[in-house]
């Protein structure tokens, strides 16, 4: 379960502070389904990374699994995200010149599961994130825009995260690719129950989900159930 | 994070950047590889340096016409010019000091020599039989000077092999030839065995006639070149050299000894300066390829820290899912760990094949100790493990999300 409370984040800028979040409260319950929506520089990659345990709010408590994650250390930070999420980043951030499958099984590695076991659970998370097994071996600076978004998918998949944490994971991708990626979101939250996250300018992609949040100017503006679900 | 996984990375990131790594090893290779060369030839020429003394005779005493040389006066007394002492005196030493096993006095100086056309400038040396064994002259063939040679004043002559080759050819026996000296008939009555060393003074390239002959006919006058005596023992040979000047001083009626119109030269002495004189020149070219091998480790570090930088991004990455401060630096350690030993294991073979080679093409005697070794790759290992640490340090330090946004 998440628990935000009163989150704030504050960027330096030189002398200017940048108020990136300014008190953000919300709870998500274990197996929910949520998309994050706001205008551009809203503060949703903020809060976001804060969700991710990639980094830690000026001000305000975050509790994961009734753990509170922000007076933690870096390296307990950084089990957290090896244990329990799985990031999706908005700039997919593959390893250049390492294959597909290196990729996938890059946060293995460092939870040392063994080999073989590795390249079956990268070689399953990337068909689940539905990219065909001709491109395991390319290099990720061979793939196209919406391949190389599996590829990034496939990784937040690989280690069995109860929290999957998604910053636009359809921005390039067609509408039909698109659908593939958010039905694979959506049977990980329904046949596995994970908990999903996900933002988006889109409000057919928001529409997968079972809540909507929106935000702007760092601050929650609403919160609601989803409509017209799809 | 396992060991083999550390490893395996470490063999990705050094391949995707072939070049650099290749560059970094060769600054490495450079470096050791010149320490063990250096420390090879150096050590080489110490021990070629023994043992040329050593060559000279054992516990042998030169005794000098000229001045003597005090300390820090390197002031040649006209070796072979100045006339001081004569054979009278080379009598006197073996008939008064006690604890001399030989004496042999020498007149030498460079003569014209010529055989059946052929000619050669060489060293003439006057002495007497003794003298083989003062110092350490082996008869190749035939027989070297006899002292009926020196009552007779024979035009006779025992030839170095150097000599030979000049004159006669290699592999030619010279044995019962006529040879020219100064324009002078003498007849070869045996050969040295050869015993290495080259240039100037090599004992190869001499000719021995009967003393009494040089004097009479080359030198024209009674005096002496050098007088070499062999004390009875390495402990003796002080007191010998003592006794000696003593001696000499007494017969040439000299109170002060620092008025000594000849010196004195005692083996060891010059065994000790010549070690000394090696060690220094060691110690020199030692430091110079140290040098060298620091700049190599300067070199990784440089790349490393290039690779850092250059590689935020990836950083930010692996924390991003799940590496740890120790994950992250262990593998830039190791890159650090691996170039230096790959660099340090090339580095030992090619500078053992250098100092080969140069053992091989004559140059020099070298030798590779297992010291060198473990000294050049033992400041590998540490230049490795310093100079990979500081950026190993920075990029663990990073913060996942900065370094992920870094441009
Ligand atoms: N590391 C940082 N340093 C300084 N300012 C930052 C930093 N990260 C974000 N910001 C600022 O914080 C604000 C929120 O940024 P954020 O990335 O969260 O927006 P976003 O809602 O994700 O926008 P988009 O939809 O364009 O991705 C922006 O004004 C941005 O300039
Ligand atoms: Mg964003």
């Amino acid at each position: 379960m998440i628990e935000l409370q009163n989150i704030t984040k504050v960027y330096k800028l030189g002398t200017q502070d940048l108020q990136a979040l300014r008190g953000v409260s919300f709870k998500i319950e274990d197996g929910e389904f949520v998309a994050i929506m706001g205008p551009s520089g809203s503060g949703k990659s903020t809060l976001m990374h804060i969700l991710g345990a990639l980094d830690t709010p000026t001000s305000g408590t975050y509790l994961l699994d009734g753990k509170d994650v922000s007076t933690l250390s870096e390296d307990d930070l950084a089990g957290i995200r090896q244990d329990k999420i799985g990031f999706v980043f908005q700039a997919f951030n593959l390893l250049p010149r390492a294959t597909v499958l290196r990729n996938v099984m890059l946060p293995l590695v460092y939870d040392s599961v063994s080999r073989q076991d590795r390249e079956k659970r990268a070689r399953e998370s990337l068909l689940a994130a539905g990219l065909d097994e001709e491109h395991f071996l390319h290099l990720s600076n061979q793939l196209s825009g919406g391949q190389i978004q599996r590829v990034a998918i496939a990784r937040a998949l690989v280690n069995n995260p109860a929290l999957i944490l998604a910053d636009e994971p359809t921005g390039n991708l067609d509408t039909v690719t698109g659908e593939i990626v958010l039905g694979t979101f959506q049977k990980l939250n329904r046949e596995k129950g994970r908990t999903i996250i996900i933002i988006t300018h889109e409000h057919d992609v928001a529409e997968h989900a079972d809540r909507i949040i929106y935000i702007r100017d760092g601050q929650i503006t609403s919160d609601t159930p989803t409509h017209n679900k799809k | 994070m396992k060991l083999y996984d550390i490893l395996e990375e470490t063999y990705f990131a050094l391949s995707a950047n072939k070049g650099r790594s290749a560059l970094t090893i060769l600054g490495i290779v450079i470096g050791i590889s010149s320490v063990i060369a250096m420390l090879a030839i150096g050590q080489g020429a110490q021990s070629s340096i023994n043992s040329s003394v050593q060559a000279i005779g054992s516990n042998l005493i030169i005794i000098m016409p000229g001045a003597q040389r005090g300390p820090g006066m390197f002031v040649s007394g006209g070796r072979g010019t100045a006339k001081s002492l004569t054979l009278d005196d080379a009598s006197a030493i073996a008939a008064e000091v006690s604890n001399v096993k030989a004496i042999a006095p020498e007149v030498s100086g460079r003569y014209q020599v010529t055989a059946k056309g052929q000619n050669t400038n060489t060293q003439i040396i006057g002495t007497v039989p003794a003298y083989t064994g003062v110092r350490n002259v082996t008869i190749d063939s035939g027989s070297f000077i006899t002292d009926q040679n020196n009552q007779s004043s024979a035009k006779v002559a025992v030839i170095g092999p150097t000599v030979r080759d000049d004159l006669f050819g290699t592999g030619a026996d010279p044995v019962g030839q006529m040879i020219k000296i100064n324009k002078m008939e003498f007849k070869i009555v045996g050969m040295t065995k050869t015993k290495g060393g080259s240039g100037m003074g090599s004992q190869d390239d001499m000719i021995f006639i009967p003393i009494s002959t040089a004097q009479k006919y080359l030198s024209g006058n009674e005096y002496v070149s050098t007088i070499s005596v062999t004390a009875a023992s390495s402990e003796t040979s002080k007191t010998v050299q003592a006794d000696v000047t003593q001696l000499l001083l007494s017969r040439h009626h000299i109170s002060d000894p620092t008025l000594a119109d000849f010196s004195t030269l005692n083996q060891a002495d010059i065994a000790a300066t010549a070690s000394n004189i090696a060690q220094i020149f060691t110690i020199l070219l030692g430091s110079v390829a140290g040098i060298s091998l620091v700049v190599g480790g300067i070199g990784i570090m440089n790349m490393m820290l290039t690779n850092v930088t250059e590689r935020t991004r990836e950083i930010g990455l692996r924390k991003a899912i799940g590496a740890k401060r120790g994950d992250i630096s262990s593998q830039f350690l190791s890159e650090a760990v691996a170039l230096t030993f790959a660099g340090g294991i090339i580095g030992v073979a090619l500078g053992w094949s250098v100092s080969y080679g140069i053992n091989y093409f004559g140059l020099i005697q070298t030798s590779v100790s297992l010291f060198s070794i473990l000294l050049a790759f033992g400041v590998a290992a540490a230049i490795g493990i310093v100079f990979g640490y500081y950026p190993a340090y920075r990029a663990a330090r990073l913060n996942p999300i900065e370094a992920l946004r870094f441009e």
